[in-house]
């Protein structure tokens, strides 16, 4: 019973840096619809800020609390700066782009802070006063526990009382339901979106703050902390305060009893919570319809439609090049090509679900990886050779998309894309934490591939072959009637519905087919590097599948392929140029967002699309 | 008071108001009168800055006010109804009043909660409601109270009388002219000629994204030409 009671206490203690971070989050995107990746690096930077200032200031009462407000104002003032110079420039822009913006500023800012604050992770100081124990039950329980269980409900009062007693809170939950009609009152919406963008950010600030004294600041606080945010988040219902307050409750007490019974298995078991949440409430426990809100980006999508004479001749161009490159480039160029290939494969892959079959998916990696994991599996343990374990790489991968997949294309949007994540969360925390099957972090090694395939010539033919022929037949499949049909899908849901397709049906095998294809793309990357770690899972990978779509622009077909050779070269030259290759991507994608919204061979295509339009109307 | 001409505007390629002239007077009720999809909405969302793609010069209280943004158009003394009502569901009768509310303006009527209940006395029985949980007559008069709660020199009104029970809609019409009484210009746009007729001085009919007529209440009631031409079924 003791334990009990200690335990929920210790939940309630990270429920409130929990509420913190999501609060913020959740109060951003209900007003300006942004989904802000950087509200991780908030936090990380409170974090970091705090520690210097308590250096400076000293660890006395009025020093420690001082630094604590004083990180949280210094973050605040970073969020209004992010949200006055690049946001306001993409808040019409599609709110994948946005995401991918947001995303760029964490590029930078993971660089900046190891810049400033060093690699190493750096000891705060204890909380002056709060310091001991108190005793509970006959244990000792921190103070500065405590502190933060009251602390968490005093900022949701706070919270509650500017939303519902003040106009300006008036205004933010008007425009949490429809900014535009709020702008037809005559209220300046950048105005408004600065001071909510600025409040997010001083809530993140603060609670990463207030780690100090509980954690060893360090460099992955902000990817960490982004995804128990967007957990809270997708729980509680985007939007809603009280919804965050909830789901933290839910994710805190999940950790601190899942740690006790099922040490291996916590970060499972919050992603497995979010699931179960999101398939009985898809909008999160409190939260409403997306469809709902009004006064919205505009989508920018064009008709697909197949290649043009001339650009048909560009890519006949390209395929000779490409067939052409053993000629000059040397192994380790080769072994750099092999690797664009394989990744224009997973772009590719993501782009039919994301493109072609309109759902956004955040856990790309998933497949990615079952793929090489299946491959390298079927290798060590069952002695497949490399081509039989490339050829039941898709299979492994298809499958794991299928059963996910079945609960994924039931949600959409935001919600859709957390869903994704959350399982390929689960399918990473899986892999990492069963060492007797998987070699938890140590990896599956030796996973070299065939002798006749073990040149770097050799081997980058075969990833061209396999890469390019799945490519094509991924692109043959989006201009059958089954791809025809998943566009229907996407573009007007409820007209699919009407006319009798089963809307969930095909928008399932979509995504697995998407999965299956990432799956082989994954084989090819294990073979290629010998090895497989979890990080084929990671977040990271994900991400750079999106980033890879959205720099190609999701309009064409082509353009995940444009995406992934100028997101792949972009990082092999930059990482031999400069230890801050992270922070000089992070500048570019923000600089390609901005000045192409679109997307780079999104722009193509609509250059072309006036083009064409103008010679249109010029005919009689 | 509002004078615009040669108002284009667009939906991306589709081109669906050309040339569009048409003015208002201090305290005049005008009507803009046409059929489902003739362009009545995309005149009044094209004069408070909806709809992005405008061309054209529109000019209210002496400014051009063709470039500027929605927030500061309204600003100016020029308030908008929407069709759909667009209320804030989740917010109280008094909290959508308050969303409405700018600071008062020389010259034109200041209106406040206690006088818009007044006008409006159902609202007033319901201050603290959800206004999710109001009828659509409600909800209707409660878009246009919070309108006026900007203290507007001018007030558009799409389609007003669109889906009100006929006592609702005789309320309705009292309401617009008791502010056309307080000293208000008033731009409504209708299909319901019944309506219009009862409240307006003035009228244009709308077809099509043009102008096709434009007169007095009266000389629109004689003209059976124009009439049977644009508005009949
Ligand atoms: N958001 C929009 N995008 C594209 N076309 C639109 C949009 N809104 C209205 N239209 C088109 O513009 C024309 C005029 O519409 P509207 O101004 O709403 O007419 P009304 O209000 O007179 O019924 C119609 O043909 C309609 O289909
Ligand atoms: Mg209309």
């Amino acid at each position: 019973m003791d334990f009990v009671v200690i335990q929920s206490l210790n939940g309630l203690a990270t429920a409130s840096t929990l509420f913190l971070v999501a609060s913020g989050l959740s109060i951003i995107f209900g007003v300006t619809r942004v989904v802000n990746f950087a509200h991780g690096s908030f936090y990380m930077l409170g974090a970091y800020i705090a520690y210097t200032l308590v250096s400076r200031l000293g660890g006395s009462v009025a020093g420690f609390w001082g630094s604590i407000a004083l990180a949280a104002a210094a973050v605040a003032s970073l969020g209004a700066a992010m949200e006055t110079t690049l946001l306001r420039r993409v808040y019409k822009a599609p709110e994948l782009l946005q995401l991918l913006a947001t995303f760029g500023v964490v590029l930078i800012v993971q660089d900046l802070v190891l810049v400033i604050w060093g690699p190493s992770d750096l000891l705060g100081p204890r909380a002056p006063g709060l310091a001991g124990a108190v005793n509970i039950l006959g244990q000792p329980f921190p103070q500065y526990a405590l502190f933060l269980i009251l602390f968490g409900p005093l900022v949701y009062a706070g919270l509650w009382l500017l939303f519902h007693r003040t106009r300006w809170g008036t205004l933010v939950r008007a425009a949490t339901q429809d900014r535009e009609m709020v702008a037809a009152l005559g209220v300046n919406q950048a105005w408004l979106f600065t001071s909510v963008f600025t409040l997010g950010a001083a809530l993140a600030g603060m609670g990463g703050a207030l780690q100090l004294p509980l954690v060893a600041v360090n460099h992955t606080m902000d990817l960490q902390s982004i995804v128990e945010a967007f957990v809270v988040v997708v729980i509680g219902g985007f939007g809603s305060v009280t919804g965050a307050l909830l789901a933290a409750v839910i994710i805190g007490e999940l950790n601190a009893f899942g740690i006790v019974i099922f040490p291996d298995l916590t970060l499972v078991l919050t992603f497995v919570a979010m699931a179960i949440i999101l398939v009985v409430r898809p909008w999160g426990l409190l939260g409403k319809p997306e469809a709902a809100v009004r006064g919205g980006a505009g989508s920018i999508e064009l008709p697909m439609r197949p290649l043009a004479p001339r650009l048909r001749l560009f890519a006949l161009g390209v395929g000779l090049v490409l067939l052409a490159l053993p000629l000059v480039l040397g192994n380790y160029g080769l072994s750099v090509a092999s690797e664009v290939l394989i990744f224009a494969l997973f772009a590719v892959s993501l782009h039919f679900i994301m493109g072609t079959g309109g759902m956004i998916s955040f856990g790309h990696a998933a497949y990615f990886g079952l793929g090489a994991y299946g491959a390298a599996l079927l290798m060590k343990y069952l002695m497949f050779p490399m081509l039989g374990g490339i050829l039941f790489a898709p299979v492994v991968a298809g499958l794991g998309a299928l059963v996910f997949g079945w609960f994924c294309v039931r949600l959409s949007g935001v919600y859709l894309a957390m869903l994704t994540l959350a399982f390929a969360q689960i399918t990473y925390a899986i892999v990492f934490q069963w060492y007797g099957f998987t070699g938890g972090d140590n990896g599956l090694i030796g996973i070299w591939p065939a002798a006749w395939a073990s040149s770097a010539t050799a081997y980058y033919y075969l990833c061209l072959a396999l890469c390019g022929g799945a490519a094509l037949l991924l692109r043959r499949i989006a201009f059958a009637p089954f791809g025809y049909t998943l566009r229907a899908c996407r573009d007007s849901g409820l007209r699919a519905d009407a006319i009798g397709i089963d809307l969930a049906t095909h928008r399932w095998l979509g995504f697995a087919l998407g999965g299956a294809f990432a799956g082989i793309a994954g084989a090819l990357y294990a073979f290629l590097k010998g090895s497989v770690f979890p990080d084929t899972i990671s977040i990271s990978t994900s991400i750079d599948g999106l980033v890879m779509v959205l720099l190609g622009g999701i309009q064409t077909l082509v353009g995940p392929i444009v995406g992934a050779a100028t997101y792949k070269t972009l990082h092999v030259t930059m990482s031999s140029y400069t230890n801050q290759w992270q922070a000089v991507l992070g500048v570019i994608i923000i600089v390609l967002v901005i000045a192409f919204p679109e997307g780079i061979m999104g722009r193509f295509a609509r250059t072309a699309e006036a083009r064409t339009a103008r010679a249109g109307d010029a005919a009689p | 008071m509002l004078e615009v001409s040669g108002l284009n505007s667009f939906y991306g390629r589709a081109h669906i108001l050309s040339d569009v002239a048409l003015s208002a007077a201090a305290g005049e009720v005008v009507a803009l009168i046409g059929r489902n999809g003739a362009g009545k909405s995309t005149t009044l969302k094209s004069l408070v800055g909806l709809v992005a793609d405008r061309r054209g010069r529109i000019v209210f209280s002496g400014r051009d006010i063709s470039r500027l943004s929605v927030h500061e158009i309204v600003r100016l003394g020029l308030g908008y109804v929407p069709e759909d009502r667009r209320i804030f569901t989740e917010l109280t009768v008094e909290e959508n009043l308050d969303v409405g509310t700018q600071a008062p303006r020389s010259g034109v009527p200041h209106w406040t909660r206690a006088r818009l209940f007044e006008l409006f006395p159902n609202l007033a029985e319901m201050r603290r409601r959800p206004a999710g949980r109001m009828s659509g007559g409600e909800q209707q008069m409660l878009t246009i109270a919070r309108s006026l709660m900007g203290n507007p020199a001018l007030i558009m009104l799409d389609e007003p009388s669109e889906g009100l029970a006929p006592r609702i809609v005789e309320d309705m019409g009292r309401a617009i002219l008791a502010m056309k009484g307080e000293g208000l210009s008033v731009l409504i746009s209708e299909q319901n000629l019944h309506f219009a007729k009862m409240i307006s001085d003035r009228a244009y009919i709308i077809e099509k994204g043009r102008i096709r007529f434009d007169g007095t209440m009266q000389a629109l009631a004689a003209d059976e030409a124009v009439r049977d031409a644009y508005l009949a079924v």
